[in-house]
């Protein structure tokens, strides 16, 4: 037996010229990179008093809790009626991103071309889009969420329609049953778990998204942070700061008890 | 091929199907030509891969036939669309090797799933919103395969003999008068297998339905069917009736 082995081989070699050379030009972008976006470690050691004085104002003040936490609930208001809007949208959208479902594939191929194209285009894109159309305020914030969830559930309800077993949807066609039926009566009962799934997920991600979208002015809770940060009330920020945190945690949590419970 | 009275009531027809697969270079149907009277019983014999399931499927058209005319109960198949195919799909049930039930609804609710073969549309997708006149039908359906006691069960948490059955339950939902089966038994233990497949004929005879059935068990193609039809590479190599056929003879089949 042994005698058929060939030699062990060795267990380091010298790597191949090609790869070398990636090697060694890719350290030589890295040490550029580091001159070009001029990091100077120096500069954290010299700013470091001031950032201490700031973290120590940070001693949270909870004096606006009342009308913060109407801001908040405002948020919370965006991110699940962006959401449940986001949501319905998805199913239509995402029947005709479906290999298996869409008409022909030009369309599946386009509208999973669009449906990748929101998700790459930045939220805070969205939302000073929305803004010059519908003008500040949480409307435009909800619009941004909508578009999101679609850029989300689309791309994974259409993944959820493609993954569901073919045999019952076409039990039913054989029968003669319209398309809407077999949809309705197979393939939805069959991708509803995974759908939840991704719409609890949806849920999470509208809500951290809905903090940020305040900074450029589209409702909701960051607003108040980016006005207090800009007075330099560090108390009140850092208060904000805790309330977002708690409520992202809390919804989180939530959103993993029911997750695991489907 | 066998002669067919002029005038007598063809239940299926069948002429000159081909179809191949991937652009002509896997022939798998060739120049298929038969004809089944109402209230027939046909077994539809055949080595793996020569072209059983594709033949069923052609003639509901799930698949596309290349060449060649479907008849069902009358009215050509080949050439319908819409409205018209579905009209034709409905009066034939298909029950398939896998029971092809949904898993997260009752079963109930999968027996209703027959009756969208009648033109109802979202009344039938949920138990809960179907008229009293349809659940009842469903329930009489489920009681005829001996499963009305289940009706509120997951179809998941059924055994395979179990789901077979309300398979064959859905079918009759329809209210069909012809019923093709791929395999129906296939995946069952001998016992249940004989069950169902008896129970099967019982209802299909009672009923007065023409039955086409796919199956590799030689006992069952002889005791069941009055007629078999035996397919090789794609052509009809035999087509006799069941009386008298020794089971030993048809084992060439396979050869
Ligand atoms: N969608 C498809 N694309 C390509 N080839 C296919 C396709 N469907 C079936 N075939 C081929 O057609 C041939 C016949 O398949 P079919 O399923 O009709 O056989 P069968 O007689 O039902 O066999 P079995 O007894 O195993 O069920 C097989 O060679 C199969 O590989
Ligand atoms: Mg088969």
């Amino acid at each position: 037996m042994s005698e058929s082995h060939g030699r062990l081989p060795a267990r380091w070699s010298w790597p191949r010229p090609g790869s070398l050379l990636t090697f060694v030009a890719l350290l030589a972008f890295l040490a550029w990179s580091l001159a070009m976006l001029k990091i100077r470690p120096g500069e954290l050691w010299d700013g470091f008093p001031a950032m201490l004085e700031v973290l120590g104002q940070m001693r949270p003040n909870w004096d606006r809790f009342v009308p913060i936490s109407w801001r908040m609930l405002e948020t919370l208001q965006m991110a699940l009626v962006g959401c449940a809007i986001g949501v319905v949208l998805s199913v239509p959208v995402a029947v005709l991103a479906a290999k298996n479902h869409a008409p022909n594939r030009f369309v599946h191929a386009l509208t999973r071309g669009l449906v990748t194209f929101v998700r790459t285009v930045p939220d805070l894109v969205w939302a000073l889009l929305f803004i010059v159309w519908v003008g500040l305020g949480p409307f435009a914030g909800v619009l941004t969420l909508v578009v999101e969830t679609i850029g989300f559930c689309g791309r994974f309800f259409a993944d959820a329609f493609e993954e569901t077993d073919q045999g019952p949807p076409e039990a039913l066609t054989a029968m003669g049953a319209r398309n809407v039926s077999v949809f309705a009566c197979a393939t939805l009962p069959a991708a509803l778990p995974a759908m939840t799934n991704t719409a609890l997920f949806a849920v999470e991600k509208a809500v951290r998204a809905s903090v940020v979208l305040g900074l450029v002015g589209a409702g909701g809770i960051g607003v108040e942070l980016k006005t207090a940060m800009e007075m330099f009330q560090y108390d009140r920020a850092s208060m904000i700061i805790a309330y977002v945190f708690a409520m992202v945690f809390a919804v989180e949590r939530l959103s993993g008890w029911l997750r695991s419970r489907i | 091929m066998t002669a067919i009275a002029v005038g007598a009531d063809i239940a299926l027809a069948v002429r000159g199907l081909r179809k191949s697969f991937q652009g002509g270079r896997v022939p798998v149907l060739q120049d298929v030509t038969l004809s089944i009277r109402s209230g027939e019983r046909v077994a539809l014999l055949g080595a793996n891969g020569c072209g059983k399931s594709t033949l069923l499927r052609c003639m509901l058209r799930l698949i596309e036939p290349d060449a060649g005319t479907v008849d069902i109960g009358g009215v050509q198949v080949t050439g319908l669309r819409g409205r018209g195919l579905r009209r034709v799909r409905a009066r034939v049930g298909l029950v398939f090797q896998k029971h092809n039930l949904v898993p997260r609804l009752s079963v109930l609710t999968n027996v209703l799933h027959g009756a969208l073969a009648r033109g109802l549309s979202f009344r039938v997708w949920r138990q809960s919103w179907a008229p009293a006149a349809e659940r009842e039908r469903a329930l009489t359906c489920l009681d005829m395969v001996g499963l009305a006691h289940l009706a509120d069960r997951r179809a998941g948490q059924l055994s395979g003999g179990q789901s077979q059955r309300v398979a064959i339950a859905r079918a009759l939902m329809q209210q069909p008068t012809t019923i093709l089966a791929d395999e129906p038994v296939a995946s069952l233990d001998p016992v249940a297998a004989d069950e169902v497949m008896e129970m099967f004929c019982r209802l299909v005879g009672q009923q007065g339905l023409t039955l086409v059935f796919v199956s590799h068990n030689l006992e069952h193609a002889v005791r069941y069917a009055d007629r078999l039809i035996a397919l090789r590479a794609g052509r009809i190599e035999r087509d006799v009736p069941a009386t008298g056929v020794q089971i030993e003879e048809l084992r060439g089949l396979y050869e």
